[in-house]
């Protein structure tokens, strides 16, 4: 298993969403785990919304120091450089959206890179309006791709329609997940989906998500 | 596939607007409406449309006026700070009677403020902000769906009255997702013999302005205008009536306040209090009717606000001050909840003072 997980994609795929359940799991399986959030774009849902949730199973929080005050103020924690150059721990990176979200992560590739131990997956959720289709979902890829020197590893299919999601709407995003694989040259790594869904969708590479936020 | 998609408010307004018909979008950044300009950044190249990010809120504004004057669907859209902005250019649009979407994400003030969820611009969007008579229309959304559906209505309701329509949204509203049925593509029939399109030598100048030289003039536009605005408060209200049949205590609330308020108003019953909401899903012109109404039948009522209380007013007003009216708010960008709603409602079921 590799040491470092990035999570990038489309704004609104689900990242944060699979960064904590991630890190949870890891958790789970006896890790020593630290989660960073590395969002500078946007200002309102995030890592650190999960703050609690995350410290009570001993899981480390580096995130923005300003996330959810009134500071719109894109700065980044110095624990993330520990993160990256200590190799002690387990590291979940949540990054902001699109290719403007992961210039974030420009000042700490380097050592990532150096490291070479990571995995960085592409989120994407078939629903999003501008993730429509493979083809589109390849647009995006492709400008986070030039945005960065890290490299795609994986595919993960977040495909879901928030708190209406079905089964059958999961399971409808199969074929478009696989297809955006074989345009990619990436394995798909999960299908990812609410835990409280019920029945379970049938899918490959199923991953259950148990840490789900709610607004109102 | 499902015909829904998962979209954010900001998007949802963007993409509703390309829908209908909008081929031009003028604004500059500001959080927490920027993925409405980011969207039309995308998309608007793609589809033969102008996104234009101007040098500031007050370029933007006047690059509206512009593309108003020829008839085009046209908007800019801002959080508060930036929409003060716009003020004068909307008092401009509004002078040379003409159609234009503005919309608002609002967030806490006053000042810079913050960047957190608010409706304290109610008074600046109900009132009208810039200088002069005029009103707006305004149209209040309370969830991805409406962000969508109320700007498409918004863009016909402004074509229609020939005068500028605002969408007031919150920083909520703006960054939430959640899944939503995009509005059909529209191909709009309005006709626009006002328009300033070319004459091609077949008809006389038409002139967009808002200046009158002679005061005469300029009191009989402002009758004119406000014979239509009265026209427009006999038929364009709107609001959502939920549970009033038989209540005691009517909540009235909007936006994102709205949505607290309706768990509140359903926990209340559940412990054997009578309450019901009324929801303005327009707030120029606002539902006086509805609540005088039940002025005739409850104790009392309960306005919810993310502000230091705005609406209240109007809702005072509209009620003729027959009932009394309690104010629970929060401010500064943070949101009322469910059980301090319930709180207010419990407080005014066991009586209050008028």
């Amino acid at each position: 298993m590799r040491r470092v997980f990035l999570f990038c994609g489309h704004y609104g795929s689900g990242k944060t969403n699979l960064a904590v359940n991630l890190a949870c799991r890891l958790k789970e399986q006896g890790g020593d785990v630290a989660i960073a959030d590395l969002d500078i774009v946007n200002p309102y849902f995030r890592t650190v919304d999960s703050r609690d949730a995350l410290t009570e199973r001993g899981i480390d929080v580096y995130g923005l120091p300003f996330a959810n005050t009134n500071v719109d103020l894109p700065s980044l924690p110095s624990e993330i450089y520990g993160l990256v150059q200590t190799h002690r721990k387990l590291a979940v990176m949540d990054i902001g959206g699109d290719e403007r979200g992961v210039l974030a992560l420009g000042r700490f590739a380097p050592y990532i890179l150096e490291e070479n131990d990571y995995e960085m997956y592409f989120v994407v959720n078939f629903y999003r309006p501008l993730t429509r289709t493979p083809e589109e979902a390849l647009a995006v890829f492709r400008e986070i791709t030039e945005a960065t020197p890290l490299r795609f590893t994986g595919i993960v299919n977040n495909s879901n329609l928030g708190a209406e999601t079905t089964a059958a709407d999961v399971e409808a995003t199969v074929s478009e997940a696989a297809a955006l694989a074989d345009l990619t040259g990436l394995p798909l790594v999960y299908t990812s989906y609410s835990a409280a869904l019920s029945p379970a969708p049938a899918v490959p590479s199923p991953m259950p998500l148990r840490l789900q936020k709610k607004l109102f | 596939m499902s015909e829904k998609v998962l979209m954010k408010g900001n998007e949802a307004i963007a993409e509703a607007a390309i829908r209908a018909g909008c081929r031009h979008y003028f604004g500059y950044p500001i959080t927490p409406q920027t993925e409405l300009a980011a969207y039309m950044a995308k998309r608007m190249p793609k589809i033969g449309g102008t996104f234009l990010q101007a040098e500031s809120e007050i370029a933007a504004i006047n690059m509206v006026y512009g593309v108003a004057g020829t008839g085009k669907r046209v908007m800019t859209s801002s959080s508060s700070p930036g929409v003060s902005l716009k003020q004068e250019g909307i008092s401009y649009i509004a002078g040379a009677d003409l159609p234009a979407l503005i919309v608002n994400v609002q967030r806490g003030g006053p000042g810079l403020g913050g960047i957190q969820p608010s409706q304290s611009d109610y008074f600046q969007a109900t009132k009208g902000g810039g200088h002069g008579d005029y009103h707006l229309i305004v149209l209040t959304p309370a969830g991805v769906q409406e962000m969508a559906d109320l700007t498409a209505l918004a863009f016909d309701l402004a074509d229609k009255y020939r005068m500028p329509a605002m969408l007031l949204a919150d920083g909520t509203t703006g960054q939430m997702m959640e899944p939503v049925v995009l509005p059909e593509e529209q191909i709009h029939t309005v006709e626009k013999p006002w328009a300033v399109t070319g004459t091609g030598m077949k008809r006389p100048h038409n002139i967009i302005n808002s200046l009158y030289l002679k005061p005469e003039e300029l009191e009989e536009m402002n009758f004119a205008r406000f014979r239509r605005y009265a026209e427009i408060e006999e038929n364009e209200v709107r609001y959502e009536s939920f549970l009033m049949e038989d209540a005691d205590v009517c909540v009235v609330a909007f936006g994102i306040a709205a949505r607290v308020s309706k768990n509140a108003v359903v926990a209340a019953r559940a412990e054997g209090i009578k309450a019901g909401l009324i929801r303005p899903i327009t707030v120029w012109p606002f539902p006086k009717k509805a609540l005088a109404c039940a002025a005739d039948k409850v104790k009392g009522f309960v306005s919810v606000e993310l502000s230091m209380g705005q609406m209240i007013e109007d809702v005072v007003l509209a009620t003729g001050n027959r009932r009394p009216v309690m104010l629970c708010n929060r401010a500064g960008g943070m949101i009322p909840t469910p059980d301090g709603v319930l709180d207010s409602i419990r407080k005014m079921n066991g009586g209050a003072e008028l």
